[in-house]
Parts: C-alpha cells; sequence; structure tokens
C-alpha cells in the first residue's frame, strides 16, 4: 500500500494533455451528477405550505464548469511541482530562518499584542476583534494541555467553556458574587467536570476517546438547553455584571474609575480593561503550561502522549495524569468560559455548540499541538480569517470545513511546525508529536 | 401494555433507521479504522435527494406510488453513493498513511462542508412534505381506547431494510467484493500482495455505506415527512452509539445496537421525557464504552507494543 502510492503519482506525472482533460473530465461529470439535484433544483415552502420547487440550470452548469477548469489547474500545478511535499514547499533552509526568526517572533508578538490598545484606542472594531482572538487563544492553549501536551483528543472542550461560562453567570445573577470571587470558582467548577468527564473516559483510547467527549459536550449543552428552571433554557442568561477593577465599577457614576481617577469617562475604558484582562489571563495559561512542562506531571503527560503502554511500564499513575490533563485543560476553559460571560454581559446555548469546540480543535492541529506560539499564531489566523468573512456569513462554515480538509492534507502537522518532546534520548529523534495517536501513546 | 407495544413498534421501525446509518460507520471502521464523522451528514444528503427527486416525479405527473417510491430509492441511493465516494477520494485518501488524527479531523471539516453546502444549496428552513404512504392497521384497540396502529410507512420501512441487509449480507459473505473487504480488514497489505484492488475495495466500502445511509435518508423522509440540513450531526452521533453498541466492525451488531438505540429513545420519550432523549441516547454511548467497550458482539482490541 505504502509503496504503491508513490508509485501512481509517477505514472500520473508522465501523463500528457490527454490525461489531464480525461481526469477533468471525469471530475466535470462526477461533479454533474453530485449537483444535479442539490444545485440544480432548489426546493422551498410555498405559500400554502407545499413545497415548490424551481430550477437553476444556469448555476449548475457554472459549479461543473468551474469543477472542469479547477481540476485541469489542480493537476497541473501538481505536475509543475510534483509529488506535493513539505519539504518541496517550504526548503529546508527558509525552515531553519523561520526557527531563527521564531525566536524573534514571540517577544515582538507580545511587545505588539501590550501595545495594541494604545494604538488601537479609538477603533472599537479592533479592540473588540482582539479580545476574541486573546480569548480563542487562551481556548486553545487550555486544550492544548489534553491534546498538545497529553494527546488525548478532546471533542467536548467547549462544555468547560459552557460551565465556567454558566457558573460565573449563574453565581453572579443569584446570589450576587463578584467577578473576582466567581473566575476562581468557574476555574474549580470546570476543572471538577474535567474529572468528572476523566473518570469514565480513563480506559478509553483512540476514537472513542474522541467521541465519548463529543458526548459529553452534546450532553452538557442539551442539558443548559433543557433545564429552564435554572439556565433559562434556550433564553440565556442575560443582565451579567460587568467586571470592576477589584472592586471600582467601571461606569460613568462617582464610584467608577473614571470619577475616582478624576478623568472623564469613555465607554472605551471597560474595553481595554477587558483587553488587559483576557491578555493577562491568556498569559497565565500559557505560563502555567511552560511551568508544568517542566514538572514531572508535565513530563509525564509528554510521555503518556508518546506512549502509554511505556508509560505505564515506567510506573507512571496514568490515572492521575489523565485527570490531571483533563483537569488542568478544564480549568483554562472555565477560566475562559467566565470572562466570556463577563464580556457579553448575556450567554446563551447557542454559543456553545460542537461548532466551537471543532475551532478551539482546529487552532491547537493548525497550531502544531504543543507548541504555544503555534497556537497563538492560528488563533490569530482562524478567528482573523472568520473575521474576512463575515460578510459572506452563510460561507463562513463552509470555508472553515474545506480548509479543515485541506490543511490535513497539506500540513497535518501544523501550519507553524510541532512540538517535539522537551526530553528525549538525542538518537532516536523518531519519536515527536506526530506520533500522536489521541491517547493511544 | 397496549402503550407498550406501540412504543415497540415505533422504537423498531426508528431502530431500523439507525441500523442503516450504524452499518456505515462500522465497515469504515472496520476497514480503514476511522470513525467516519461525515457519515450522518451523508445520511442527511440522501433524506434531501430522495426529497428532491420526490418532487421532481410527481411534478412530471407521475402517480403510482410504488413506482415513485422505487424510483426514488435508487436515483437517491445513486447519487448519495457518489457522494461517499467522492468524500473519500478528497478528503480521506490522501490521508490514509498519515498520523491518526488526520482523518479524523478532516472527517469533522467534511462534516462541515456537506452540512453547510446543504444550507447554501437548499436553505436552512426544514423541509416538509405530505405523507407520501398513508394508511395502516389497526393491531389491537382495548377497551380504554387506546389503539395499537402499524401504519403502511412502518412496513414499508422495515421491509426495506430488511431487503437490503439480505442483499448487503449475501454481498459481504458470498461475493468477490465482500471476500476483498475483508481481507482488506484483516490486513491490507497483505492483501494488496495477494492481488486485491485496495483503493477500489476501500471505496467500494464507502460507496456501499453511502447507499445504505441514502436508504436511511429516504426511510427518515417517509416516516417523519421532513428534512433539514442539520438532521445529520445528531442522527449521526446516535448512528455511532448503536455501531459501538453492537461491537463496531460487526455488521449485525450495527442493526442490533441501531434496534437498541432506537427501542431506548423511544420507549425514554414515551414514558421520561423527550426533551432529554438525547441525553438518554449520549449516556448510552459514555456508559457503553465504559462498561462494554467492546459492544455487545465485538472483538476485544488487542494491543500491541
Amino acid at each position: 500500500m505504502a509503496a504503491l502510492a508513490p508509485a501512481q503519482t509517477h505514472a500520473s506525472r508522465a501523463q500528457g494533455a490527454a490525461f489531464i482533460l480525461k481526469k477533468a473530465l471525469i471530475s466535470a461529470f462526477v461533479a454533474l451528477v453530485l449537483f444535479s439535484l442539490m444545485i440544480g433544483i432548489r426546493t422551498e415552502a410555498g405559500p400554502s405550505g407545499q413545497l415548490i420547487y424551481w430550477t437553476r440550470f444556469g448555476e449548475l452548469a457554472a459549479m461543473v464548469v468551474t469543477v472542469f477548469g479547477g481540476s485541469i489547474i489542480v493537476e497541473l500545478l501538481r505536475q509543475w511541482w510534483g509529488p506535493v511535499g513539505t519539504i518541496r514547499i517550504v526548503p529546508p533552509s527558509v525552515q531553519k530562518a523561520l526557527a531563527v526568526a521564531r525566536r524573534a517572533i514571540a517577544p515582538l508578538l507580545l511587545v505588539f499584542t501590550f501595545l495594541v490598545p494604545v494604538i488601537f484606542y479609538d477603533q472599537r472594531y479592533i479592540l473588540d476583534l482582539a479580545i476574541l482572538v486573546l480569548t480563542y487563544v487562551m481556548l486553545g492553549w487550555g486544550l492544548n494541555v489534553v491534546v498538545g501536551l497529553a494527546g488525548l483528543l478532546d471533542l467536548g472542550y467547549v462544555a468547560f467553556y459552557a460551565v465556567g461560562a454558566y457558573s460565573y453567570a449563574l453565581l453572579a445573577t443569584n446570589f450576587g458574587l463578584s467577578f473576582w470571587v466567581c473566575l476562581p470558582l468557574a476555574g474549580i467548577l470546570a476543572a471538577f467536570w474535567g474529572m468528572l468527564l476523566g473518570f469514565p473516559v480513563l480506559r478509553l483510547r483512540g476514537d472513542y476517546l474522541a467521541i465519548v467527549t463529543l458526548a459529553f459536550g452534546e450532553i452538557i449543552r442539551l442539558v443548559i438547553i433543557n433545564w429552564q428552571s435554572l439556565t433559562g433554557g434556550p433564553n440565556g442568561v442575560s443582565g451579567i455584571p460587568r467586571p470592576t477593577l477589584f472592586g471600582i465599577p467601571l461606569t460613568p457614576g462617582d464610584d467608577g474609575l473614571a470619577a475616582r481617577l478624576g478623568i472623564e469617562f469613555s465607554p472605551t475604558h471597560r474595553i481595554v480593561f477587558l483587553f488587559y484582562l483576557i491578555l493577562a489571563m491568556a498569559l497565565l495559561t500559557n505560563w502555567v503550561t511552560i511551568r508544568l512542562r517542566r514538572l514531572p506531571i508535565g513530563r509525564a503527560w509528554e510521555a503518556l502522549r508518546e506512549d502509554e503502554v511505556a508509560c505505564r511500564a515506567l510506573g507512571i499513575n496514568t490515572t492521575t495524569t489523565k485527570l490531571t490533563a483533563f483537569a488542568t485543560g478544564a480549568m483554562f476553559g472555565g477560566l475562559a468560559g467566565a470572562f466570556f460571560a463577563t464580556r457579553q454581559g448575556f450567554i446563551s446555548p447557542e454559543s456553545f455548540t460542537f461548532q466551537e469546540s471543532a475551532l478551539v480543535l482546529a487552532i491547537v492541529v493548525l497550531g502544531g499541538m504543543g507548541s504555544q506560539l503555534g497556537v497563538a499564531l492560528a488563533a490569530l489566523t482562524m478567528i482573523g480569517g472568520f473575521e474576512l468573512f463575515r460578510g459572506l456569513d452563510q460561507y463562513r462554515m463552509l470555508v472553515f470545513g474545506i480548509a479543515m480538509v485541506v490543511l490535513m492534507i497539506w500540513r497535518p502537522r501544523g501550519l507553524i511546525g510541532h512540538r517535539d518532546p522537551t526530553v528525549f534520548l538525542k538518537r532516536s529523534h523518531a519519536i515527536s508529536s506526530d506520533l500522536v495517536k489521541e491517547g493511544h501513546g | 401494555m397496549d402503550y407498550f407495544a406501540q412504543q415497540l413498534i415505533n422504537g423498531f421501525v426508528l431502530g431500523s433507521i439507525y441500523g442503516l446509518i450504524a452499518i456505515g460507520y462500522t465497515m469504515v471502521y472496520g476497514i480503514v479504522g476511522m470513525i467516519n464523522f461525515a457519515h450522518g451528514d451523508i445520511f442527511m444528503i440522501g433524506g434531501f435527494i430522495a426529497l428532491i427527486s420526490f418532487l421532481v416525479l410527481v411534478s412530471f405527473g407521475l402517480t403510482a406510488v410504488p413506482l415513485i417510491l422505487l424510483i426514488v430509492l435508487l436515483v437517491s441511493m445513486a447519487i448519495t453513493a457518489l457522494y461517499g465516494w467522492t468524500v473519500e477520494r478528497i478528503a480521506y485518501r490522501p490521508l490514509r498513511h498519515s498520523f491518526r488524527l488526520a482523518p479524523m479531523l478532516s472527517a469533522i471539516g467534511m462534516s462541515f462542508v456537506l452540512s453547510n453546502y446543504s444550507q447554501i444549496a437548499q436553505g436552512a428552513r426544514v423541509k416538509p412534505v405530505p405523507p407520501i404512504i398513508t394508511g395502516g392497521y389497526t393491531l389491537h384497540a382495548s377497551s380504554g381506547g387506546f389503539v395499537v396502529q402499524l401504519s403502511n410507512v412502518q412496513v414499508v420501512v422495515v421491509i426495506t431494510t430488511v431487503v437490503l441487509l439480505a442483499i448487503f449480507t449475501w454481498l459481504v459473505a458470498r461475493t468477490r467484493l465482500g471476500r476483498d473487504m475483508r481481507a482488506c480488514e484483516q490486513d491490507q497489505t497483505m492483501a494488496a500482495l495477494l492481488g486485491v484492488d485496495v483503493d477500489r475495495t476501500i471505496s467500494m466500502t464507502f460507496v456501499i455505506g453511502a447507499a445504505l445511509a441514502a436508504v436511511a435518508g429516504m426511510m427518515y423522509l417517509l416516516y417523519y415527512g421532513l428534512v433539514d440540513f442539520f438532521m445529520g450531526f445528531v442522527a449521526g452521533i446516535k448512528a455511532f452509539t448503536a455501531a459501538v453498541l453492537g461491537g463496531i466492525g460487526s455488521l449485525p451488531g450495527a442493526m442490533l445496537g441501531g434496534l437498541a438505540i432506537g427501542l431506548i429513545e423511544t420507549l425514554w420519550s414515551a414514558y421520561f421525557s423527550v426533551e432529554y432523549k438525547d441525553v438518554a441516547a449520549f449516556s448510552i454511548l459514555i456508559v457503553v464504552l465504559i462498561f462494554l467497550p467492546t459492544g455487545l458482539l465485538g472483538r476485544p482490541e488487542v494491543e500491541k507494543v
């Protein structure tokens, strides 16, 4: 099998124009059949509730022609490039240069991030977007502990985000607790939920683990939707209090921050405050992760990712290792959730769908699973990319899906690179995060 | 008792639909060892194609219901099978030797692509159709006024499922293709050395799985009278639960698991709460994987170092 693939590629490279044309024709024919009913005919409920349909042969023809042309272009590119390999696309010398540049990127990015509110003080849109990106950076770093470090594929990460958000929202609206009291509580609660999920899945490995975590995420969302007396169901929780600067509210009132400092009130103060808050939280996540990675528990996570059986043979307690990974990752998710709730002032189950989990997971994978900087850059790319497609709202998820498929084919180990284990034998360098098998080790 | 009997019938019918989808999961998992996350959306596409072809046929003036149903069945099976083939070709085949996470993530991406594609192509609103098959039988009328009914739709769903399963079992057990599939399941390299076209066999697995999912989609359309672009996700997870419950990789297991999930869901809705029926199904998945990881009819997986 493995040996057959390159042979076929060579054979196809040697073919000429007739081959390309034949391939394009087949593609066009397949496209014609695929799209014939789905695109060629549009159904909609008519005025009387009866379904009516009309034909769209123009669109159908356009799609088929696009596929035909696209197939020719792809095939030509393939022949021109040869077998697609990362080495061909990114030569080693460039990769080395990138590695050097990478050392400089992190500090520069950090300085720039600190300066964002200063530079873009008047541009509310950019500040909001920056806060969103940082929220996903934090989520990505949190999930990175579970997926990137411990190698446990978690498709239900959004559940912990939801737990954190609802913890803060409910504690604040029902008991009037302040944000700073609720923040650790939300983190602790989410960590407990992480452990709760961790216990049943301890023995699971591989794709099973992924599906169970997905089911867990859906269960949490469905319970939130249906437990109306507590969570307000689909209507969500509104009127969530805004955060305060350790008790000083950011309001135009007399006791507000602006009045105390003797400066003119501006709503931007709150945005800037939120920005630095999420930046601090994200950096805390990063710092904790980096520190944990050097502790025995972090080493145990990486060992678990590389090989679970070997891990056990060496006397590492895989139970506690897995549980701490789930709990730590969940805690950061919960903290981010609490921040999300206080920023929005309103939360509903709509925000915690599987799509969010997939998005965060895509960020982690795109970032190279385990690389902190990679995850940050991936979050920036993904959320920024989403913003670019804001005008084409209905095509957004389509493009996201296509991007995920293309990235997996083109660069399955992430755009930015991947993280080797922190400690390893110098000689057998074969072990790396490439070998992650979702808890297989 | 009558109420219970009625729920049993309903659950059996729903279970047949889940079972048909579950076969697609279990076959693909058996051969390629990946969860075809987009399979639920293939089922949804099958439902849409059945709906559209039905509308077109009716507007052409066709009135013979059995003929319409047969044509719709064949058309949706053929086109959906091509969808299955294309998905495998585009999103999975290039990743066959990649690291194990890659096909899973690619499948998630493909699932988004398919559901959003049909949302864009056909609109986000639910598509209702009038009941195509009407009528039914009264099996038992109790003095309390509760009537146990078996509608014709239910009969059609169950019969179609049984017939297709019979054909399919024959296909796997007796034909060259089935032998190739079983060979690939055991050892792909060895199968390739012995002259089995592995690529083609895997493609055919996806094609058959998608065709059965299309049947499930059409049955869903007949039974519930509606399709929407989002129905693939939940149905997909439930069918996967069914496949796991029956023992992934085992074909009779998938059908058995489908029936079990259908019955549990229906009975849960009937006696506990409709709102939490999905929670019940997902909880079963978790419970099964904890206490019975190999499922009802599955073989234990041996871990090699």
